[in-house]
């Protein structure tokens, strides 16, 4: 039966003849639409994607991608980097994080900066990474500084689930792991306020690859049930893309407005349910958290649940966390373009002060904000 | 979401709760912490993220979305060649 | 710039050459240096002069060690310039409690690539620092050599040029990303570590007309077909199906999430080539071992001067930048 080879999964959905195929489908399809449509992708692996394979030059006009939020480290707001940078200075401690959070700057600059100036930052591949880095330094405090939307909260819960097994005692925890529906809820919401024209309007989602394959597609029913958009979750391969792209068109022309799975070898209904446990198990929803760009999203955030408040570094070092709100560069429209209401390259810093070396804005920060994108691919895109 | 590589099951360590996946000829360990004991096996493709097994490839389903899109490629073929036949027959310079 | 120096500063690419030009090439300006050759074209064209430091962490690795890679290093900067390399300095700073053993392992591997090269040091020095100020052992080489082939330059690059890869991308960075402790993974990668001398000898042997020659080091194939880009005010186009990349590189770039043409390289080297000596330079780095698999990648036209495009066999095209930042694996 198993005649699928490993090098199938990834050749089989980069196929340059098969990316040129879906793109006469989805020509074709799409002279039937009776006006534009603008399809939201909410994760940052899918505007890579879409921006690295250059996807929408081998789309007609009258299909738009307005980029989501999806992006972690884009999101995290300046006070909570600013936790981080004050937790790796204390003494003692070494500040444990995944790659690109080193490059986010807070207030007082980034983890990278922190580091220069002599405070333990390590940055990980995995949080296993840290029991590691705990045994080796049995002296000292390991705070994890955990970050992902529903994809790596798993993977924190797992290694929390470790820790408190095997009655390790050097590693603390502090929490920012947000969710995806709530935010597609708050988009939509916000901008029906803001719409002053149908340019603006998100008609469908592509709903995130690897968010969907812990959670389920079961999360995403709302959208066509509540609110008449349409989610086709999609794989990130570009072919994926591209197949889901003419899923939701043909929806729009088939007159239909559903919950479809483009991405089928990985996601279910219902999902990794041993996941879901361990989530449900060590965390519970934070009533707000806010959104760097966005503000504040009900239900969006995760912390730990009070009887892990041993290791709950939030609250142990609470007295010394600043708790108020830091307003980002007066400049910067990220709140815009996260809302796909601004396009990177209308904001009047994007390229001259606000660039991936000196980001300003979150959408600037990590390689997969639309901003840093735009800067990287956006001159030769339509 | 990013950074998740589908990678083949190569050896399983049920002390550890770790198996061995292999990625185009590069091994590393990743944790079954988020899978059902037992589920995962040799041979396996299985997603991978930050140092875990986030979940099983359906073959079959994969198998089946490339089926479809080689169907796609010879329909496509299909109508070029109708078309270039039309082409053909409709070219002014060709000889009556 | 930043008041600090950072680590991306180091990488080979765009704060490198910040770095490079608002501190140093202000200090010390002159001609030659803003040339920004592999190595100096000094003596009326006659000699080439290069230096280079090596701070490799593990110091020894798949296919190679900080010692080859010291000899390597700085000869092959020598032989981008047409250069046969001759007379190489040797300067080590060690931390003091670093194994005997270990450093005449690492001398032992130094002399196997002089012989290699026909170079031999002639002058050197010794320092022993604390434990703490240096991590093991930090080597730096100075090297001087015979210009054979005048006139290369990567400033001179145009049109009427192609430009070719010696072999497979990403080699030496995927190993030392994979040997470094904190990212396990297991695989027979090695280093592509080695002298480039003898190729760009036959290749100046066989009369080929070579516009440019550079090793992709840090930064990679990138970062040399950027400042190709930019010295020489051309457009680099690429053709992002012929850039060979070896089935385990394409598993570690997948994994940690890199692209392999920013991957660091220590014996592949980048050639623009006069167009109608495109075969004639194949097929005498064809018959080298470890250019086996040298290709075209690319052509030269003006459409965005001073930009490299990454042509895709579907039709899109993209700009392919100097990479910037700590070469970090790339999450959510």
């Amino acid at each position: 039966m198993s005649e699928l080879q490993l090098k199938d999964l990834y050749d089989g959905f980069r196929n340059p003849e098969v990316i040129k195929g879906f793109a006469k489908l989805i020509a074709e399809e799409a002279k039937k639409l009776t006006r534009p449509i603008n399809i939201m992708e909410v994760c940052g692996g899918h505007t890579h994607s879409i921006m690295k394979f250059g996807l929408p030059q081998l789309l007609p006009s009258n299909i738009n991608f307005i980029h989501g939020p999806g992006c972690p480290v884009c999101i995290m707001p300046k006070e909570r980097i600013d936790h981080a940078y004050i937790l790796a200075e204390q003494e003692d401690t070494i500040l444990v994080t995944l790659g690109d959070m080193i490059k986010v700057p807070g207030s007082r600059g980034s983890l990278q900066d922190a580091r220069a100036k002599g405070a333990d930052v390590r940055f990980i591949y995995s949080p296993l990474d840290t029991l590691k880095i705990a045994e080796e330094n049995s002296q000292k405090k390991i705070i994890f500084f955990a970050i992902g939307f529903e994809t790596t909260t798993p993977m924190t819960t797992a290694l929390i689930d470790i820790v408190l097994k095997r009655g390790i005692k050097n590693i603390f925890f502090h929490i920012n792991h947000v969710t995806v529906p709530e935010v597609m809820v708050e988009l939509i919401d916000s901008r029906d306020e803001h719409v002053d024209s149908y340019n603006n309007r998100i008609d469908a989602f592509l709903g995130p690859s690897h968010v969907s394959v812990i959670t389920g597609s079961k999360i995403y029913e709302k959208f066509p049930k509540e609110y008449n958009r349409p989610v086709v979750v999609a794989g990130f391969e570009p072919v994926d893309v591209m197949e889901a792209i003419l899923m939701i068109v043909k929806q729009f022309t088939e007159g239909r407005c559903e919950l479809e799975i483009e991405y089928k070898r990985l996601v279910t209904h219902d999902g990794n349910l041993k996941a879901q446990a361990l989530i449900e198990n060590y965390f519970e929803k934070a009533s707000l958290f806010k959104w760097r760009g966005l503000g504040n999203v009900p239900e969006s955030g995760y912390k730990l649940r009070p009887q892990f408040s041993d290791i709950d570094a939030e609250r142990i070092y609470a007295d010394i966390l600043p708790r108020e709100e830091i307003e980002d560069h007066k400049l910067c429209i990220c709140g815009d373009i996260l809302r796909g209401m601004a396009k990177p390259d209308e904001c009047t810093i994007f390229g001259t002060a606000c660039k991936p070396q000196t980001p300003l804005g979150s959408c600037m920060v990590s390689s997969e904000g639309a901003c840093a994108a735009y800067y990287k691919y956006g001159n030769l895109l339509k | 979401m990013c950074l998740s590589i589908p990678s083949k099951v190569v050896k399983i360590d049920t002390e550890r709760n770790v198996a061995t996946v292999d990625t185009m000829g590069v091994q590393r360990e990743a944790g079954l912490e988020l899978m059902e004991e037992g589920d995962v096996k040799i041979g396996d493709y299985v997603l991978l993220h930050i140092g875990f097994i986030m979940n099983k490839i359906d073959e079959e389903d994969a198998m089946e979305s490339l089926k479809v899109y080689n169907e796609i490629l010879e329909k496509l073929d299909e109508e070029e060649r109708k078309q270039m036949v039309i082409d053909d027959d409709n070219c002014e310079n060709r000889g009556a | 710039m930043n008041k600090q120096i950072t680590l991306a500063m180091g990488n080979g690419g765009e704060e490198n050459n910040e770095l490079i030009s608002k501190i140093f090439y202000k200090a010390f300006k002159n001609e030659i240096l803003e040339k920004s050759e592999d190595a100096a074209v000094i003596h009326g064209g006659e000699l080439a002069f290069s230096t280079d430091s090596f701070t490799v962490s593990p110091l020894f690795f798949p296919g190679g060690d900080i010692g080859k890679l010291a000899v390597c290093g700085t000869c092959n900067d020598l032989a981008m310039m047409g250069a046969k390399p001759k007379y190489l300095t040797c300067s080590v700073i060690i931390e003091e409690g670093f194994s005997t053993r270990e450093l005449e392992k690492i001398v032992r591997s130094m002399k196997k690539e002089l012989e290699n090269n026909g170079a031999i040091v002639v002058s050197g020095d010794t320092k022993v620092v604390p434990r703490g100020s240096v991590d093991k052992i930090f080597i730096n080489t100075t090297g001087i050599g015979e210009i054979t082939k005048k006139g290369i330059s990567s400033n001179n690059i145009s049109k009427d040029d192609v430009i070719l890869v010696s072999r497979d991308l990403g080699r030496h960075g995927a190993t030392i990303f994979a040997a470094r402790e904190g990212i396990e993974l297991s695989s027979s990668l090695e280093s592509d570590c080695a002298s480039l001398t003898h190729q760009v000898q036959a290749l100046i042997e066989a009369d080929v007309k070579i516009t440019a020659l550079r090793d992709a080091t840090r930064g990679g194939v990138s970062a040399v077909l950027n400042e190709w880009a930019k010295q020489s005010n051309i457009c680099i186009e690429v053709q992002e199906e012929s850039i060979p990349v070896s089935e385990e590189v394409y598993g570690i770039c997948e994994i940690l999430g890199f692209e392999a043409v920013n991957l660091a390289n220590e014996g592949t080297f980048v050639l623009a080539i006069a167009k109608e000596d495109e075969v004639k330079a194949l097929e005498v780095l064809h018959s080298f071992e470890n250019s086996s698999n040298a290709v075209k990648i690319a052509d030269v036209s003006d459409a965005y001067i001073g930009k490299v495009v990454l042509l895709s066999s579907y039709g899109t095209k993209r700009f392919l930048d100097t990479p910037t930042g700590e070469l970090l694996p790339r999450i959510c």
